[in-house]
């Protein structure tokens, strides 16, 4: 069997059988108490600075960004946006308990469906799981509450994400993420719009994912 | 693909010749390099996290035995099935059969370059099942019946008029006469077509950058989304990949990651960095719905406990290449291989044999750039060194190099015999030279005087006039 063949290989090379018990529990150690490894100055600010530098690397990446004081006030941020590219006041929306709390009832004009994106929709609601000051980073994991395709198909992603979940290392939002619960089946990562440079190596953005990537900061608490 | 790599030394002159890729390179490298360093330097924390890098991988490579029964245990636990597979046949025919079984007649594609070492679009092809690459380099590279010609860029060598022609004939049903006024609109007729292909596909194959033990996960990186809506939309995801990527846990991932893009493209981080981890879970509004992963072997477990294990480390993020001066100056094709430049050149010769692919070490100056640049410090042209050595203990080279080789290796190993030699050769070709200062020919030596002068030599060697100026302080 291939299994066996290959373990055999490596075990060859390594000049050694299968590691033995005491060995195998290190290792298994090691993975429990997963250390982290560097974690870059700049991923270890203070609040206020966290997000500030968050949403210059957002901005750099070439998305944007809005700060807001509370829920209340997403409404009318979407409508600005939206007419600002001459956009449809029509949004799909994840179906997360934050998302829904928000009082669309207030803008009238702008028609909210709660689901997945489909392929026709052309603006997705998301609500980010983490803010990741470092490289101005959104962490998106999958679930009932998040679909996987609001991040992917429609060519406007607008990000919902609350001041106090912004962290400032990956690592503080893995740790986060293992609180929450086992891995979920898929976890996204996304720094800025889709891009592709494969014409000539100049960059345009707007390849297979959302042409433009838009986050609502959120200061109030939750 | 056909492996050329046997008449390299022809291929590289044709590339040289190629005023399209010479084009092409000439505006692609300098950006390269420039973006890297950027990137590179806009954190302190680079050089420590290359260390880091490198130690994570050697300690993964040191126990990968356990560390992928490890992630195989964990792929398991969350719904997914593991193919161990020894060669390339083993993982094509794993992937076939999952698509037959899927009832798939058409594949969606993330980009992977070990798909590319296996030849699967050509085996999916002939077997009845269309596939289709989504990565737009890979995409036009397609419709070319092309091989990629740098593993991360793969359409490198293509300038925008190689694009708009290929996507005029091959998308027949628009208008003829559209206008491409910019880059831009290329990659929008390149959306709009695959847009199709993804909602249409049964089954969809990435590669992974890593996986993660711990977990159980497949990580790609991309900057398009077609990697994730690969793996998204059809009812079946599977992962092709090799042994050698398996890392123990999430923050080893990120150290790697913190290295990779920057490394690759400059970039802090590549657009969607995303993590799977086995099949749509209860209350999952998408994913899908079977979850596989192909391991291929194929020659790698052969290289641990070898002088070769160092490669083991390679993450793909092309950076040798994108500094090495040989590819600058001919391009990936050149190489005949799958993977080009100097990775190429140490990996090839392993997945080849050195009798094609003997060639490719050789095609390097060891100026050394490619190591310098690495982010887990793979010791490149040491191991190229290392394959030169074979290929001459096998007797792979041509009599003239060998007897060549043989005879300056008798001199090298007397001192003295060198040096009276080359004092002998400076005196006598200075004397020769002095009035022209220039050789246009020398016996012996028409490669070198064919294309360029040989300066004559001003009377003495580098030895005698180091062990002068010596003296005099």
């Amino acid at each position: 069997m291939s299994r066996q063949a290959i373990l055999g290989a490596i075990r060859r090379g390594l000049k050694r059988g299968p590691l033995p018990a005491d060995q195998r529990q290190m290792l298994q150690t090691r993975m429990a108490a997963h250390p982290r490894h560097i974690v870059p100055s700049r991923g270890q600010l203070p609040a206020e600075e966290r997000v500030r530098l968050f949403m210059h690397y957002v901005e750099r990446e070439f998305g944007s960004v809005a700060r807001l004081p509370d829920l209340s006030a997403v409404p009318d941020a979407i409508a600005i946006y939206l007419a600002q590219h001459n956009l449809a006041p029509l949004l799909v929306a994840a179906s997360h308990p934050v998302l829904q709390s928000i009082p669309f009832e207030q803008t009238p004009l702008l028609r909210v469906r709660f689901g997945s994106s489909g392929a026709d929709d052309a603006v997705a609601l998301q609500h980010g799981f983490a803010g990741i000051a470092e490289t101005g980073t959104l962490m998106l994991p999958s679930g009932p509450a998040r679909p996987v395709l609001n991040n992917l198909l429609p060519d406007h992603e607008i990000v919902l994400l609350q001041a106090e979940d912004i962290v400032g290392s990956y690592e503080e939002a893995f740790d986060r993420l293992r609180l929450a619960g086992d891995m979920p089946r898929n976890v996204m990562l996304v720094t800025g719009p889709s891009r592709s440079a494969d014409i000539e190596q100049s960059l345009e953005l707007g390849a297979h994912g959302p042409r433009r990537l838009h986050v609502l900061i959120i200061d109030g608490e939750s | 693909m056909q492996p050329t790599s046997d008449t390299f030394k022809q291929n590289a002159t044709q590339a040289m010749a190629d005023a399209g890729l010479q084009q092409a390179l000439a505006k692609t490298k300098p950006m390269l390099v420039k973006k890297r360093r950027a990137a590179a330097e806009a954190l302190p924390e680079f050089e420590a996290l290359r260390e880091a890098a490198m130690a994570i991988k050697n300690h993964a490579i040191a126990h990968l035995d356990f560390y992928l029964e490890t992630y195989a245990a964990a792929v398991e636990r969350s719904g997914g099935v593991v193919h161990w597979c020894s060669s390339a046949e083993d993982a094509r025919q794993a992937v076939l059969k999952i698509c037959t079984d899927a009832g798939a007649r058409t594949v969606t594609k993330g980009k992977s370059m070990v798909t590319e070492e296996i030849g699967l679009n050509h085996f999916l092809e002939k077997n009845g099942i269309t596939p289709v690459e989504t990565d737009l380099g890979e995409y036009v590279i397609q419709l070319r019946q092309e091989t990629p010609s740098h593993i991360v860029a793969p359409a490198l060598h293509l300038n925008r008029a190689d694009w708009e022609e290929s996507f005029r004939k091959a998308h027949t049903d628009l208008p003829a006469d559209r206008v491409f006024a910019e880059r831009r609109d290329i990659l929008t007729e390149a959306r709009s077509k695959l847009r199709e292909k993804f909602l249409a596909a049964d089954v969809g194959i990435t590669g992974a950058n890593f996986l993660i033990a711990e977990t159980g996960s497949s990580v790609i990186v991309t900057n398009e989304g077609n990697g994730d809506l690969t793996q998204s939309l059809p009812r079946v995801h599977v992962v092709v990949t090799g042994i050698e990527k398996v890392l123990p846990t999430i923050e080893d991932t990120l150290a790697l990651l913190r290295v990779l893009a920057r490394s690759a493209t400059g970039q802090d981080m590549t657009v969607y960095t995303t993590f799977s981890t086995g099949k749509k879970r209860p209350g999952d509004p998408d994913g899908p719905e079977e979850y596989h992963v192909v391991l291929l072997d194929n020659g790698r477990s052969g290289m641990v406990g070898t002088e070769f294990q160092d490669m083991l480390r390679c993450i793909r993020c092309a950076a040798c290449m994108n500094h090495c001066p040989v590819y600058g100056a001919v391009g990936g094709h050149a190489y005949g291989a799958t993977y080009p430049g100097p990775m190429g050149a140490v990996l090839s010769p392993m997945l080849l044999g050195v009798e094609t692919a003997g060639q490719l070490p050789n095609a390097s100056t060891f100026c050394g750039k490619c190591e310098s640049v690495c982010p887990v410090k793979i010791p490149l042209p040491n191991l190229m060194r290392h394959w030169r050595e074979r290929e001459f203990e096998r007797h792979l080279q041509p009599s003239a190099m060998r007897s060549g080789i043989a005879f300056w290796a008798w001199f090298a190993k007397r001192p003295a015999a060198y040096r009276l030699a080359t004092r002998a050769a400076a005196f006598g070709l200075g004397l020769l030279g002095r009035k022209a200062g220039r050789f246009r020919s020398l016996p012996l030596s028409g490669n070198w005087t064919g294309t360029r002068d040989f300066p004559a030599p001003e009377g003495d060697t580098f030895f005698a006039q180091y062990a002068r100026r010596k003296n005099r302080r």
